[in-house]
């Protein structure tokens, strides 16, 4: 035990020392704000150009109908010939021309309106136009057969769901959203922090094995006690970094955002919409968003959240330094490095099309007990509730497995980290369990 | 009396056999060669007495008690395969194996003043391992080995890597260690600083142990009764041809500023050496006359050439 803690302090000390750990922990947050930065940037230039579209509405019905918007402005032809209206678009550099034909009945327009443009026009700009057409067809149309346009007014209204529990519990799609985001989140999290610091895990035990002195230590220090230590140091220098990142990422994206005026991270959709919608109602959104947080169960997804982040890490972390001790250099590690990675990347896939379907459909549920994948899906199902039962055996599950991957681990480990020379086949690596 | 009793210790990986029933004893305050062709079982050995492997039968006792791991801080063990944190700084590194040893840090620090300012390695301290070279590495681990006073040293190929003079030095260290008490189990090739360092050997080849015993009664068992004679003389053919009808001899040379015959004589039980050599004075000045005592190379040689007979 005393020894435990003396290679958990020289590990972590030696990680955090270490220059490329420090650089890494300092700039890559400093280059992901300027790289949030930059595209943000250039988006919203790109959104600021204006978009210059003539319109020849021969038939009549729409000229009227076409105000300038943000990034559009419209310009309405006086009567002439569509060839002479494309060279005038043209001539004027203009962003598209919109040709409305003439037409003996409205129903006649289903075809023959056409967009003319240089280039592909941006898929906004086509949708926004066919809405207002097809809305503006839709009244002639009623008009015609003789509703007043009062009743047509009155027609346009939005239907929205409210969405609630048998047990009522108000939810709506707004918190699905925000489930997903939590969830998936948390999920993200554990898959980046096992690949970034299991890697780490695995070099430090290469490390050991290439310099040599792997064979004085556990003259003095049991195996498993050295790859528990190392397990425990480099995660606590993950811990440490990954802190430093959130801080770091933090004050960033505040003066960021002070300085060039843009909102980063989770926040855009929300606050453009929000914009859109005014003042008061952003106001309402806000308080929207507050309460649906409030209504996610986060005492237990905190709690599960670390139950799953120790678990998981630690199950991976033990493989990742069996497969160290292996081999003899990084690059040898590829063949081991496959099958573990596999169930990572099959729960991340798994979360993120099957759980948003159906959260607690039987391909969700199965893989929210699997060790393997377990700490990935079942972090992203426990906002959508997950029966406690369900948590607690699938969890209990996981740290029985992670037992046996220690002891697994511990095994190749010991007999790994004394053999130099050849690349192991899996056939060997289970004879070294019965040494 | 012995500190370390290896008893029917037998190991194997798998269906490859690395020791058969070997058993040691290594009396206390001795240097003991632990002798072997590569790949004859040695390392297993050593590794077992050290607890990195369990054996498959056999027990191992050190200062009478078995092998236990608090037994760990009593053993000093240097590595074949050796080498050092490279990143790490000298004395930092130094401390924290120390310390796995079982040294308090403090205690481990004046230790570790001595030691360094002994081999003239203070101005090291900061340094990172990646800065020194080799020889200087291996010093360094050479007192990391020594540092917490263990009762039994370890040394596998101690002197690989080491200039002459600094081998000279390590040597030194040994024989003081030694006397002020250490065990010193020592696994080597080098045949010379057997001669010079062991008072007993153990020969291991193919996972046996084939020989063992003090150095000197082994040497005495295995004396020949054979003498490397000189004498200067005016006519070297006729001398020998006269030697040659009353005595077995092989011819044999040997480097001397004299000139005349040299050879190797036979004698059986019977001869006396002293009248041997009055009857020789008749032939010319003997200037050479020595018993011809195997060295630990030949009984290497000879012991493994024997067994695979």
């Amino acid at each position: 035990m005393k020894h435990l803690g003396l290679i958990i302090t020289r590990e972590y000390l030696n990680k955090i020392r270490n220059k490329s750990f420090v650089v890494m922990t300092f700039l890559s947050p400093m280059l992901m704000v300027a790289l949030i930065s930059v595209v943000a940037y250039l988006s919203s230039m790109n959104n600021d150009t204006l978009k210059d579209i003539k319109v020849l509405d021969q038939s009549g019905y729409f000229g009227h109908l076409f105000e300038d918007r943000q990034q559009l402005r419209f310009e309405i032809l006086p009567d002439m010939e569509l060839d002479q209206a494309k060279t005038l678009a043209e001539a004027t550099a203009a962003y598209g021309l919109l040709y409305i034909p003439k037409v003996d009945s409205i129903a006649a327009l289903q075809k023959g309106i056409t967009f003319y443009s240089a280039d592909t026009p941006a898929l906004g700009v086509t949708v926004g136009i066919e809405r207002l057409l097809q809305r503006q067809a839709n009244a002639l149309v009623l008009r015609e057969n003789g509703i007043d346009d009062k009743a047509i007014e009155a027609l346009y209204f939005n239907v929205s769901t409210q969405l609630e529990t048998f047990a009522g519990q108000e939810t709506s799609k707004l918190g699905s959203g925000l489930k997903l985001v939590f969830g998936g989140a948390a999920g993200y999290l554990l898959f980046m922090f096992i690949i970034i610091y299991g890697n780490m895990i695995m070099r430090s035990v290469i490390e050991e094995k290439t310099s040599r002195i792997i064979e004085v230590i556990i003259s003095s220090v049991k195996p498993r006690a050295l790859m528990l230590g190392k397990i425990f140091g480099t995660t606590l220098a993950g811990i440490t970094q990954f802190a430093i990142w959130v801080v770091i990422l933090g004050v960033f994206s505040i003066i960021a955002s002070g300085v060039l005026g843009l909102e980063l991270g989770t926040g855009v959709d929300i606050a453009q919409d929000a914009a859109q919608l005014g003042d008061a109602a952003s106001q309402e959104m806000a308080a929207a968003v507050a309460k649906e947080i409030w209504q996610l169960p986060l005492t237990n997804l905190i709690v599960m959240f670390f139950l799953y982040f120790i678990g998981g890490y630690l199950l991976y972390a033990s493989f990742y330094a069996a497969i160290g001790a292996a081999v003899d250099s990084e690059t040898d590690t590829q063949q081991f490095l496959l099958p573990i990675l596999m169930p990572l990347i099959i729960a991340v896939y798994v979360g993120v099309f099957t759980v948003i379907e159906d959260p607690h459909g039987t391909v969700s549920q199965v893989f929210s007990f699997i060790p393997l994948t377990s700490p990935v899906v079942m972090l992203m199902r426990i906002p959508f509730g997950v029966p406690l039962w369900q948590q607690i055996f699938s969890v209990l599950l996981l740290f029985i497995t992670f037992m046996g991957t220690v002891w697994f681990a511990a095994k190749i480990y010991r007999v790994g980290i004394l053999m130099y020379g050849k690349k192991p086949s899996y056939k060997e690596l289970i004879k070294w369990l019965k040494y | 009396m012995a500190l370390l009793e290896v008893n029917e210790v037998s190991k194997s990986f798998g269906d490859f056999t690395a020791l058969d029933r070997v058993s040691l004893s290594v009396p206390k305050g001795s240097i003991f060669g632990l002798l072997g062709p590569n790949g004859a079982g040695k390392t297993t050995l050593i590794r077992i007495v050290n607890q990195i492997t369990m054996p498959d039968q056999g027990s191992v006792f050190l200062d009478g008690s078995p092998l236990a791991p608090y037994h760990i801080s009593d053993i000093g063990y240097l590595p074949e395969e050796r080498g050092l944190y490279k990143s790490m700084r000298v004395g930092e590194q130094a401390l924290y194996l120390a310390q796995l040893k079982g040294m308090p840090k403090s205690e481990a620090k004046a230790q570790l003043k001595v030691w360094f300012e002994r081999l003239e390695i203070g101005h090291w301290w900061d340094k990172k391992i990646q800065e020194l070279s080799k020889g200087m590495a291996q010093k360094i681990q050479f007192v990391v080995t020594v540092l917490h006073r263990p009762k039994l040293l370890i040394f596998d190929e101690p002197f690989s890597g080491f200039d002459p003079i600094n081998a000279q030095v390590i040597q030194k260290e040994i024989l003081r260690l030694r006397d002020e008490g250490a065990t010193v189990i020592f696994s080597t090739h080098r045949m010379e600083s057997v001669e010079e360092l062991c008072d007993h050997i153990a020969l291991v080849h193919q996972s046996k142990k084939i020989l063992d015993g003090n150095l000197t009664e082994i040497k005495r068992a295995h004396l020949s009764n054979r003498y490397k004679v000189g004498i200067e003389c005016a006519d070297p053919e006729q001398t020998l041809k006269a030697i040659g009808g009353k005595f077995k001899i092989v011819p044999s040379t040997f480097k001397s500023v004299y000139k005349g015959v040299q050879f190797s004589l036979q004698l059986t039980e019977k001869d006396n050496p002293n009248e041997v050599i009055t009857g020789l004075s008749h032939y010319g000045m003997i200037y050479h006359f020595v018993a011809e005592v195997p060295t630990a190379n030949d009984l290497f040689v000879q012991a493994i050439n024997q067994d695979k007979r």
